[in-house]
């Protein structure tokens, strides 16, 4: 089901000031697939994804889910059509005085699920998850990644189209981050579900989204595909954020001066680095060292970088610089180290 | 008072009148101040059911009422109290006042127990398109038991302290007996071997409510 957001903005009325946190903002999100959203934290990415639950209210704009205009349903129905859009939380927010079982039937409860069913229906969703063995253990005696599971079992309990994923992995370490994302993942491809994931780790984004949407200061600044926005980024915060994976850095050591540089470059196809390298090594009257280089893929897409250092004669390294921008699927960035 | 044999009778006698006071006046308590509570909660939390003035209106009388000096709260209201219990005296009488007494301060604490469960989990029943009602009875109540359970044994303890005072209406009880005899007539016995019944059964009600609020949570 397709989420669409036309002209959202939220304003917070605080002691007299207001504070914009998210400027007017539209966006179209398609069945099926899976939408990151990125940005720092205050970049107004919670707000935005409350919005289409309408945990917050829009100050203006509509939201529309599949035929829906959910600014327009009562609260009633509002609360009905809440059933069919999954959430999960960085807190996973679960009843701790509650059992994994008790935790799910709740949401059974809420949208009055034939009663007969309950228990078939929390089995599946619990051997959905992986969690088949915890159904009667109470939810503070899990651990993070096991309450994530629970948090999705729960949230995918009433077959919705739609799951909001708010910061889902944040608080969980880097194997459990892996496992919850290929979770996710497999959820995404067969139940066919549209999610929303927004996150502040790039980690998860390159992992997981279709498209991404990079926010900064309460609005949408760059998004596309997610191999194109990384791959080409535009704005200052999507560069940062390539940088934080490559985590490229120039050595203090080096000074840079005209005949003696650093040069990073970025590959867009797999097992070009070496041979193109080599190539460098013969075609060109230069020292060239390597500081630094790396392959990642984003969804499934190599993105290589690397970072050398040249030294020799300046004209011979205005033609290297020349070759490299002539050469195609390979291109000269600015942005890493 | 020359022994204690003389004492027993009528401690035996204030330990009943403090026992029916102290059950009445917390069965009204819970009766009428945990759904007030749960309302004092609701109507201030946005994403439930914010109602400013309700909520102002209902918070107003709590604190108005939780402002009267206990005493005079017993004489004001004793018109009230008549026309209920068709009585104008005895620990039946009193209980009349020790339950309106107990009641704003047992809602308030109610709400506060509330105010410890986080608004994640609130948030998250929202966004599962969760009803009012399922909300306070499966989220906030199972979340808050453990507190509400320890605001019911201080509000236990605050009757008691209160029910002191009710020996003005004939109410008697522990308290009364520690202050008709102990500190008027200065019976130093009866003033000794009351209180000490005092300290024994605060000690036990607090012992007991924490067994059971510790059972709560280890459920």
């Amino acid at each position: 089901m397709s989420i669409q957001l036309n002209n959202v903005s939220k304003t917070y009325h605080l002691k007299g000031r207001n504070i914009e946190a998210l400027k007017p903002t539209s966006l179209k999100v398609e069945t099926g697939e899976i939408f990151g959203l990125i940005g720092y934290s205050g970049a107004g990415k919670s707000t935005l994804v409350r919005l289409i639950n309408l945990l917050e209210k829009p100050s203006t704009g509509t939201v529309i889910v599949g035929e829906d205009n959910l600014t327009e349903l009562s609260s009633k129905d509002l609360r009905i059509r809440r059933q069919k859009i999954g959430m999960i939380f960085q807190q996973f927010n679960l009843i701790e005085s509650k059992t994994v079982y008790e935790n799910i039937e709740f949401v059974l409860k809420a949208s009055r699920y034939n009663k007969k069913d309950v228990p078939a229906r929390i089995e599946e969703l619990l051997k959905l998850v992986g969690l088949n063995d915890k159904s009667g253990i109470n939810a503070a005696n899990l651990s993070g990644g096991q309450k994530q599971r629970v948090g999705i079992a729960r949230a995918l309990a009433n077959n919705p189209d739609i799951l909001l994923c708010d910061e889902a992995t944040s608080a969980l370490d880097p194997d459990t981050t892996k496992s919850i994302l290929n979770l996710l993942k497999s959820i995404n491809r067969t139940l066919g579900i549209t999610m929303v994931i927004i996150t502040h780790e790039m980690e998860v984004i390159k992992e997981i989204a279709d498209r991404v949407g990079v926010m900064s200061a309460g609005e949408i600044i760059e998004s596309g595909e997610t191999y194109n926005v990384f791959s080409h980024p535009k704005e200052k915060i999507t560069k940062d954020f390539v940088q934080e994976i490559y985590n490229f850095e120039v050595p203090e050591q080096i000074k840079e001066t005209p005949e003696n540089q650093v040069i990073t470059i970025q590959f867009l196809s797999e097992n070009a680095e070496e041979n193109y390298l080599n190539q460098l090594y013969r075609d060109f009257d230069l020292s060239i060292s390597i500081l630094n280089g790396r392959i990642e893929y984003i969804k499934e897409k190599p993105l290589g970088f690397l970072m050398f250092q040249v030294s020799g004669k300046v004209e011979e390294i205005e033609r290297l610089k020349t070759h490299i921008d002539n050469t195609h699927g390979i291109e000269r960035v600015g942005y890493i180290g | 008072m020359d022994n204690f044999s003389q004492l027993w009778p009528l401690l035996y006698r204030a330990l009943l009148e403090t026992a029916l006071m102290v059950s009445i006046s917390i069965f009204f308590a819970v009766l009428i101040g945990l759904p007030l509570g749960i309302l004092l909660y609701i109507t201030q939390h946005p994403l439930l059911f914010k109602i400013k003035p309700l909520n102002a209106t209902l918070g107003w009388l709590v604190n108005i009422i939780r402002s009267f000096p206990f005493i005079i709260l017993i004489v004001a209201i004793m018109p009230f109290a008549t026309w209920l219990v068709n009585a104008s005296h005895g620990p039946v009488f009193a209980s009349v006042a020790l339950s309106i007494a107990a009641v704003p301060l047992f809602a308030r604490l109610v709400e506060s127990s509330f105010n410890s469960v986080g608004d994640g989990v609130i948030e998250a029943s929202i966004s599962g398109g969760a009803p009012l009602y399922l909300i306070v009875t499966d989220v906030l109540l199972p979340e808050a038991k453990k507190s509400i359970t320890q605001a019911i044994t201080l509000t236990i303890i605050s009757i008691i302290a209160f029910s002191a005072t009710a020996g003005v209406v004939g109410g008697g009880g522990v308290g009364d007996l520690a202050i008709r005899y102990g500190y008027y007539r200065y019976d130093t016995l009866t003033m000794i071997v009351t209180v000490i019944v005092l300290v024994i059964i605060v000690q036990i009600v607090q012992w007991a409510g924490d067994f059971i609020s510790n059972r709560a949570e280890e459920r």
